[in-house]
């Protein structure tokens, strides 16, 4: 009796997940010791006994007379069933029976007979838990071990190498923090000598827009109209005028992926989800005609004169003349999955590609046309993410930059002339867009999580001009004006912000204008 | 690529499939320990392999710790007693598993041949699915939560009983993660050696 009770005690205190033996005593203790003391009246007088039978309890771990016969009874529980029965117990008549005598014919209570009740053992039975699991139990913990670790637990054993490699230095803090926090970087402390609006200069919304890295929804031509992609939806935007109409709507679930204007002109061209690429003249709002080819959605696309270059959800490339009625060109499987960037160089000599699959390629443009040979130049895989960001600089046609996605974010400056990576910054957010400025010597990206700004950088030395933002959900797209005063961007907020960032420095131009003058005004003078 | 492979090109040996099975481990714990920030990025550098840019650690102790258990791992694989190679990634300071990456290792073709058996599995397909898997990999930093802490990590063979103990190696306890999400990766195969690759981390949601 004394050694199970000493045995649950050491239990209830090993197992902090156990039933609770510290708190008011369990209904069947207290049941004993009312018993013990022959009390009739059960509620009235069972706190009193209550904090006796905890005193009780208190004292029994101190006794260590019972320490042999606690680990003799642990390990044959089964065997000494006969000498727990409560010897007080049996003597004293229960006040359940003499209730039961009082209301013959019983009722449909059932009363049971405590007295046979071996409790202390059948608590120890059940704290016990050990080696008397059911068999169930037993085939249900393996099939468990099973399913976590392949293998029945029992037959296996799990090895490690004791010379444990050594842990980060102190102080070290993940890199990746910068995923998942909201921390602002400062930006370079050289303070840039001109003025940028660190608001944007309009807000346009764009409902419906499709929050999707691998699209290219927006493009400003040169005619000064920028197209926008919302869904099933094209619109035209003037940026002059301020004028909007629909250009088309497509059917069913349909969606629009990609939309490039020709270099020169007002024809748009339109990637869809069903893979064909359709042809518009934004001057008369018609189609001119619908070039199939590809068996995917169409994600992105670019001009190099009268070839338009497609790159699609499978990972091809099309070349189309748009002149021929037969369109296809060359068909180009430089990537193993969706090409989600793709931009001719500004002197149509190289195309670069990017694509889901973290690689880049460049294609040299055959000698006497407009479409591409069909191996790449260069097969750059650098970027551990998808490159979905790439811009050709303007006034030095071989450097391109490039940018990744979530796991790279590197913006990365490439010179194709040598096949070389001439620089790579850490950008700290994926990035979704890149563009050259053509008025200042620096480029501007567009970021997802955590700040979804836009960063200017400097070139060639990369640093920080300034960050620009507003947008609440990631910047899905970048396009700059004809004059390249002015940068859109596109959020997966529904909204477009127009950033007046790159204009022109009045002072500048008004002294490159009185440049050219003083020596006709110098003449006149004389 | 090992002499016995080069002897016989058309046919990946038993030895070889080990060895192409430890190469993608290699890669695939310096991604994992990059991509996951436990280590300052400066100490990584990049190589090319299997048509990737991969960061591997020039750490000379973690390089030395990877190359003796995975040299001990090919001599096992060849023995054909390993079933699960688990990188656990562990918190410093609470000894707390905050994530882990299960690569299970399963037998395949005929294996009554003993040492003799080959594949004639072209190697450009298998390192193809290789690269699909570490890009997986490195991608997986977009849903993994932070691992906000000094961390470290161990790597755990599970071998079947008969196993002979080298020096220096211990039996281990198996580490679970509480509260747990797995994501399966693509697997790949020798057709000798089958991998599957999942991560197990800690879901605080």
């Amino acid at each position: 009796m004394a050694q199970f009770r000493y045995v649950n005690e050491l239990n209830s205190l090993l197992n902090v997940d156990g039933p609770i033996t510290k708190g008011p005593t369990p209904r069947w203790q207290r049941k004993g010791i009312e018993n013990n003391t022959s009390s009739t009246n059960l509620s009235l007088n069972s706190s009193k006994h209550r904090s006796n039978s905890s005193i009780n309890n208190s004292k029994t771990p101190t006794k260590s007379s019972g320490g042999a016969d606690v680990i003799r009874s642990k390990k044959t529980p089964g065997k000494t069933p006969s000498k727990s029965k409560s010897p007080g117990r049996s003597t004293t008549p229960t006040p359940n029976k003499a209730n039961a005598n009082k209301t013959p014919g019983g009722g449909d209570r059932f009363i049971p007979s405590r007295s046979a009740t071996n409790f202390d053992l059948g608590h120890f039975k059940i704290v016990q838990n050990d080696e008397n699991d059911s068999p169930n139990k037993q085939d249900l913990q393996r099939a468990m071990c099973e399913n976590l670790h392949g293998n029945d637990i029992q037959n296996q054993r799990i090895l490690s190498y004791q010379k444990k490699a050594p842990a980060a230095p102190e102080g070290f803090q993940n890199p990746m923090r910068v995923l998942y926090t909201q921390a602002k970087t400062p930006a370079s402390a050289r303070a840039c000598n001109r003025y940028i609006p660190q608001a944007p200069d309009r807000i346009l919304d764009a409902p419906d827009i499709i929050d999707d890295y691998y699209l290219n929804l927006m493009d400003w031509g040169a005619n000064n109209i920028l197209a926008a992609a919302l869904g099933s939806h094209v619109y035209l935007w003037n940026a002059g005028t301020g004028k909007i109409e629909e250009l088309l709507e497509m059917t069913g679930n349909d969606y629009i992926c990609s939309l490039a204007w020709i270099q020169e002109g007002d024809y748009l061209a339109v990637g869809t989800t069903s893979g064909t690429t359709e042809l518009w003249d934004c001057s008369k709002n018609k189609r001119l005609r619908i070039m199939d080819g590809h068996s995917a959605r169409i994600g992105s696309l670019s001009w190099n004169s009268y070839i338009l270059t497609s790159g699609s959800r499978s990972g091809q490339i099309i070349h189309h003349d748009v002149r021929q009625r037969e369109h296809i060109v060359s068909t180009l499987s430089g990537h193993t999955q969706e090409v989600c960037g793709l931009k001719w160089s500004t002197d149509g000599r190289f195309l670069a590609s990017g694509g889901n699959d973290n690689v880049l390629n460049i294609w040299p443009a055959v000698s006497n046309g407009h479409h591409t040979q069909n191996q790449p130049l260069f097969s750059f895989t650098a970027h551990q993410a998808a490159v979905k960001a790439l811009a050709w600089c303007p006034w030095q046609p071989q450097i391109l930059a490039s940018g990744g996605g979530t796991a790279d974010r590197h913006i990365r400056l490439w010179n194709i002339n040598t096949g070389s990576c001439a620089n790579a910054i850490d950008t700290k957010s994926q990035v979704c867009g890149l563009l050259w400025s053509t008025n200042y010597k620096e480029l501007i990206s567009g970021h997802g999580f955590a700040n979804n700004q836009l960063i200017i950088w400097k070139y060639p030395g990369m640093t920080k001009v300034t960050e620009l933002t507003g947008h609440t959900a990631r910047v899905l797209h970048l396009a700059m004006s004809p004059d390249g005063s002015t940068v859109l961007s596109a959020g997966a907020d529904e909204t477009l912000r127009l950033w007046k960032c790159f204009v022109k420095n009045p002072v500048k131009i008004k002294e490159d204008k009185t440049k050219s003058k003083p020596s006709v005004l110098n003449t006149c003078i004389r | 690529m090992t002499a016995v492979e080069q002897k016989n090109k058309s046919a990946i040996t038993l030895k070889g499939s080990s060895q192409i099975i430890c190469e993608y481990l290699d890669y695939g714990i310096n991604s994992i320990l990059y991509q996951r920030g436990l280590y300052p990025p400066e100490s990584f550098k990049t190589t090319e392999n299997y048509g990737l840019t991969i960061l591997m650690s020039q750490d000379n102790k973690i390089k030395e710790f990877l190359s003796t258990t995975l040299n001990q791992l090919k001599e096992w694989l060849v023995q054909r007693i390993v079933t699960k190679v688990a990188l656990v990634i562990t918190n410093v300071k609470t000894v707390e598993v905050m994530e882990r990456w299960d690569f299970i290792v399963e037998y395949e073709g005929d294996t009554s041949q003993g040492n003799e058996q080959t594949s004639s599995k072209p190697l450009k397909q298998i390192k193809n699915e290789i690269r699909d898997v570490l890009k997986q990999i490195a991608s997986s930093v977009a849903y993994l939560p932070l691992l906000d802490c000094l961390c470290s990590f161990d790597i755990q063979i599970y071998t079947k009983n008969d196993v002979v103990l080298p020096d220096e190696w211990a039996d281990a306890q198996p580490a679970n993660v509480k509260n747990a999400q797995s994501v399966k990766m693509r697997s790949f195969s020798t057709n000798i050696h089958k991998m599957e690759t999942v991560v197990i981390y800690k879901n605080d949601e």
